[in-house]
């Protein structure tokens, strides 16, 4: 009954059947579409749909706590990351992830961004400059922090850290990054400015974004998935679910009828 | 109308009463404070500090042997006890979880927090004075250290616990570890909080007699040998307090005022920390 088209760019992820439970509580049931690559592809739905727990598929962060478990697979560029031997730690380089609440870590500017590139070993210290700065560059932060990289990280505002942290997620050049409705706690200029981050990183990586905010979809993304009590109702591209949908229930919600 | 003006009476009444009562409260600490200053002040000097333990009937001498001793006790039970209480602490907070050993510890642990401190000290005096066969320094340390433990562990879980998960879940996205996660992140978003409690447990600690009387007992004689009876300002205090010598007697008014406001500079300073800490 789900209606999911085949996207016209390269695939970069296939779901593939997938399953997942809290528990014995089964959250997403049976969900299959493909991610294109380089392309921004939302994730909409009403609150416990789902949603977010299908982002946290992809960097397996459910595997943090006991009695999760998943079933199908999900293939990153072909290889399935669900798969017990794949290195998880490889794949969260892969995969970033910015989330709904600014995370900035208690350290200072500058060592939030290198964070990453530090875990991964990079110690030259120019090189980590210039990455650093690089990061805060395309964050759109570079010229709020320059002067002061070495001030506290929780010394900036509320928007200021949520582009800190997508500094911070794009310092380790990753390929693929999701986002956990990264503008629900902030106001609507900083909301703008992140959706313009989002929209920057088309054609550079494959991001996929959780939002509940339906014009937010509308704006940022090339595809857009509607979930409705853990199934995917329908995928298709942007344009076509907010202006044709094809399913009634894909209908009702983006026009207000339910949600 | 009537039913307003009976409301507004017992309002007054009540107030009038509680503030009564919290004035009864701090009249004793105020009381206490200023009896230690007023008796004790004149018997503090340079002399005090530096001057060597007064013999029988001596008029000068000081509690050199006494600060040092009780220093040495409190230093050795804390470098003793931090490590244990944070590590225990961790384990709780980021393995244990809600797990059931995790909570059977946690009340465990606030068993040995209710233990009498002389229940504590009898019990290093039967393992380890007892059969070493003399009182010594590091003995004190260690019943000490046993009393610390609780208090680190029980406010380290407890801080671990209030860092957001999203901060730890933040860490793990970007490739961390859980040694890194717990290590960069978590102990550094803690850090105030876990200070605090250790040394609000060393003002909770610094005090105690009871712990150090069956196992670093006294010691009349300067000394730096933890191996050794060691002398402790409070049991100092309590010795000096009971004999029949006028400088005796002064000079455990001097200790009192020493420890007691060591003690409560400690505990002021944990609270102006805590409160820089938790005022955002």
């Amino acid at each position: 009954m789900a209606f999911v088209i085949e996207p016209s760019e390269p695939v970069k992820i296939v779901v593939d059947h997938l399953k997942f439970f809290y528990s014995d509580h089964q959250v997403l049931k049976d969900i299959s579409f493909k991610v294109p690559e380089k392309r921004v592809t939302a994730l909409i739905g009403p609150s416990g749909c789902g949603k977010t727990t299908l982002l946290r598929c992809f960097n397996r962060m459910h595997d943090l706590y006991p009695g999760n478990r998943y079933e199908g697979r999900i293939l990153l560029d072909g290889e399935n990351i669900l798969d017990p031997n794949y290195d998880v730690i490889k794949l969260r380089i892969r995969v970033g992830m910015v989330f709904q609440k600014p995370t900035a870590f208690p350290m200072s500017i500058f060592d939030n961004v290198a964070y990453g590139l530090r875990l991964q070993g990079l110690k030259n210290k120019t090189e980590l400059v210039d990455r650093v700065e690089k990061a805060l560059k395309d964050a759109a932060l570079w010229d709020e922090v320059k002067d002061k990289l070495n001030k506290p990280a929780t010394a900036l505002s509320g928007g200021q850290q949520q582009r800190l942290c997508i500094a911070r997620a794009i310092a380790v050049e990753p390929e693929v990054l999701l986002f956990d409705e990264p503008t629900s706690a902030l106001d609507p200029i900083s909301t703008a400015k992140i959706e313009e981050l989002v929209v920057s990183f088309r054609d550079k990586l494959t991001v996929i974004i959780v939002t509940h905010n339906m014009q937010q979809a509308a704006r940022v993304s090339d595809y857009t998935a509607f979930m409705y009590m853990g199934e995917l109702i329908e995928f298709n591209k942007t344009e076509e679910i907010f202006v044709k949908p094809k399913e009634k229930l894909t209908e009702d919600y983006i026009t207000g009828r339910f949600g | 109308m009537d039913a307003v003006k009976r409301r507004k009476i017992v309002n007054g009444v009540v107030l009038v009463l509680s503030t009564l009562a919290a004035l009864f409260g701090l009249m004793w600490l105020f009381w206490i404070l200023g009896t230690l200053l007023y008796k004790g002040l004149g018997s503090l000097s340079w002399e005090v500090f530096v001057g060597d333990p007064p013999g029988p009937g001596d008029n000068t001498g000081g509690l050199k042997h006494a600060i040092v001793g009780q220093t040495l006790i409190v230093l050795i039970a804390t470098v003793i006890g931090i490590p244990l209480g944070i590590l225990a602490g961790t384990y709780l907070s980021e393995y244990g979880g809600n797990s059931r050993i995790a909570n059977f510890i946690r009340d465990l642990s606030d068993v040995v927090m209710s233990v009498p401190s002389i229940v504590v000290g009898t019990f290093i005096y039967a393992i380890m004075v007892k059969p070493a066969g003399h009182f010594m320094g590091i003995a004190g340390s260690i019943s000490l250290a046993i009393m610390m433990i609780p208090i680190i562990l029980r406010t380290t879980d407890d801080m671990l616990r209030m860092v957001p998960p999203e901060l730890r879940e933040a860490a793990y996205a970007l490739g961390a570890t859980k040694f890194k996660v717990i290590k960069d992140v978590v102990y550094r978003a803690a850090i105030t909080g876990i200070v605090t409690g250790v040394i609000l447990s060393v003002a909770r600690i610094g005090g105690e007699t009871a712990p150090l009387l069956f196992t670093s007992f006294n010691n009349n004689f300067f000394t730096l040998n933890m191996f050794q009876p060691m002398a402790s300002l409070t049991v100092t205090m309590y010795d000096y307090a009971m004999s029949p010598y006028k400088y005796w007697q002064q000079l455990a008014w001097a200790a009192a005022i020493i420890l007691t406001f060591g003690v409560l500079g400690a505990n002021i300073l944990g609270r102006v920390i805590a409160h820089y800490k938790f005022k955002k």
